[in-house]
């Protein structure tokens, strides 16, 4: 009992760090949900919009959240590669910055991007071709797919000679709490134009997760990183290819995950529990005798545990 | 306390703990409450008299002490602590071997324990747990798992006897953690936590061991069977909905 009453004084900054806790723990698309019975719990506002103001923020980036744009002029994603000061963050494909209130979820206004905040024509080109193959690619693999290409690094630079960074994202998420699942498929590649060396290394990160919760809770947590390269070409070029390695790795991926889903019931799940004993037959409740004499028996010879 | 329980629902099933005794801190007023409706992942001591294992719920403890079901003993040691009577004893041994001949056959390795204790209306309650580590450095025979823990909780309540029947009521909690990791495919992990009821009126003639064991078994399967099929199955389709893998039917041909 004396430890449950030192454990009840909890300072304020605990409880802060507490409901930030379960805000970031939040399956996809339920932080909302989640926010709602954390506000009720910690019972007090300033708690409570202290640890939103810091979880929300981190929730909405590591989960790529898309939004739409205050003017319906399309989606902006909320990833720290289209952050800027503010709370707000870049739109590339129509040079528009996005205001986001993080808590809410949503844009509250859009102005153009200046020239400072887009990267220059050279890396632009690269960057729109790469686009406009991505879109492509995502239109027709994912229903509900959104897409950006971001410069990553190197955005000022003028012409040949040196290197710079993309960022191909993409997000796909689901929510139908009326099925009781929800779900999400985030994608990072990064793509790294080497001039000296005249390549483009790819790296990619795929994070998917899926909760279903009808009578019970059930989630899925799947994270892939791999690697790739092509050359270094024309943009136009460099656009297809890049974007034929995602292809190509993305439903490697996919194919994985099916094969890991498959296996489940023969074997995988077989070192937790088997579907019938090793005795292929159903445990003779009925006949538990034989089981006591056996049992002495191997006591008396001295053999078994 | 119900916004509680609406946390419990949709916190990752692998962070149960965390999560429990996070709640605990924030609401010490319920404690009693959390620990009574949220399930955990089982815990175990060393008899140490035996030199065997036993799992620690609700159901064993007396103040800071948990009793053993193989020397009847508390861990640590407690003067007074609650024992079954001698007769719901004799039961509670008996259940203690056959229920670990069964673990053994369903689940090759593992730990399992069963406590009795008699309830307020001449009947008794029953509770079997059973603990599995299934990873490969576990007790994975397979070694397919990088992660894998199935905990099983079964509360029966067996009411007293009427015209040769006994009514028993069975709660069953089956939590799982398995995760695979390889080079191929990258981590992949599935958590899962669900519970069910199940009523029946059964004849005594087969001795009260038999009755509730064949209910166990009818119960894990039909848990084990619903988190295959239908909980992963729905984690699954989602997938597919989020990237439907049309693509990868044509670029894969079946190999055989």
């Amino acid at each position: 009992m004396a430890e449950e009453e030192e454990e009840s004084e909890l300072s304020d900054k605990q409880k802060v760090e507490i409901a930030k806790w379960f805000l970031l723990n939040s399956p996809p698309g339920e932080i909302q949900y989640v926010a709602k019975d954390v506000k009720s719990i910690l019972n007090s506002d300033d708690l409570y919009n202290e640890a939103a103001s810091e979880a929300f923020p981190f929730y909405n980036k590591s989960h790529l959240i898309s939004l739409q744009l205050s003017n319906r002029s399309g989606d902006v994603l909320v990833t720290s590669f289209g952050e800027l000061e503010g709370n707000a963050f870049l739109e590339p494909r129509t040079a528009q910055v996005a205001m986001v209130d993080h808590v809410k979820q949503v844009c509250t206004g859009v102005r153009p991007a200046t020239d400072e905040e887009l990267p220059s024509p050279y890396v632009e080109e690269f960057r729109c071709n790469l686009d406009a193959e991505v879109i492509k690619y995502v239109e027709e693999t994912y229903p509900k797919g959104v897409c950006s290409v971001y410069c990553a690094s190197g955005k000022d630079v003028e012409g040949p000679g040196s290197n710079f960074e993309l960022a191909v994202v993409i997000s796909a998420a689901r929510h139908s709490p009326q099925n009781f699942c929800n779900g999400s498929w985030c994608s990072i590649w990064n793509i790294d134009f080497k001039d000296d060396q005249q390549t483009v290394e790819v790296k990619g990160k795929v994070q998917v997760g899926a909760h279903y919760f009808e009578e019970g809770n059930v989630q899925l947590d799947a994270k892939h990183e791999c690697k790739d390269a092509t050359l270094f070409q024309a943009p136009e070029e460099c656009a297809l290819a890049i974007t034929s390695i995602i292809r190509h790795h993305e439903t490697e991926y996919l194919a994985s995950l099916e094969a890991s889903y498959l296996n489940l019931p023969d074997s995988t799940f077989k070192d937790l529990r088997r579907k019938l004993p090793v005795t292929r037959t159903l445990f003779p409740w009925h006949n538990t005798l034989q089981f006591s004499l056996t049992r002495d028996i191997s006591k008396e010879l001295g053999i078994g545990k | 306390m119900e916004a509680a329980m609406g946390l419990m629902r949709r916190i990752p099933p692998k962070h149960t703990e965390t999560a429990l005794s996070a709640l605990l801190s924030l609401m010490p007023n319920h404690s009693s409450d959390l620990l009574s409706q949220v399930d955990q992942p089982l815990q175990v001591l060393c008899d140490v008299q035996c030199g065997k294992e036993f799992i620690l719920c609700e159901y064993n403890r007396d103040a800071d002490s948990y009793r053993s079901p193989w020397s009847n003993k508390y861990h640590p040691p407690l003067e007074d602590g609650s024992l079954p009577s001698l007769e719901l004893r004799k039961l509670e041994t008996e259940a203690n071997d056959i229920f670990a001949i069964y673990r053994d056959q369903y689940y090759e390795g593992g730990i399992s324990s069963v406590y009795m204790w008699e309830d307020d209306n001449e009947g008794f309650v029953a509770c079997f747990l059973i603990k599995k580590d299934g990873s490969k450095t576990g007790q994975g025979r397979r070694g397919y798992l990088e992660e894998g823990a199935w905990d099983a909780i079964h509360v029966i309540e067996v009411g007293p006897e009427e015209e040769e029947n006994t009514n028993y009521r069975l709660t069953s909690t089956v939590m799982l953690t398995l995760t695979t990791n390889n080079e191929s495919s990258g981590t992949f992990s599935l958590s899962g936590s669900i519970r069910r009821q199940m009523s029946m009126k059964l004849s005594v003639a087969d001795g009260h061991l038999c009755n509730m064991g064949r209910m166990i078994e009818e119960m894990e399967s039909k848990l084990r069977n619903s988190l295959d099929q239908v909980y992963f199955g729905k984690t699954r389709e989602m997938v597919c909905t989020l990237r439907p893998p049309s693509e990868v039917a044509q670029m894969r041909m079946p190999e055989s």
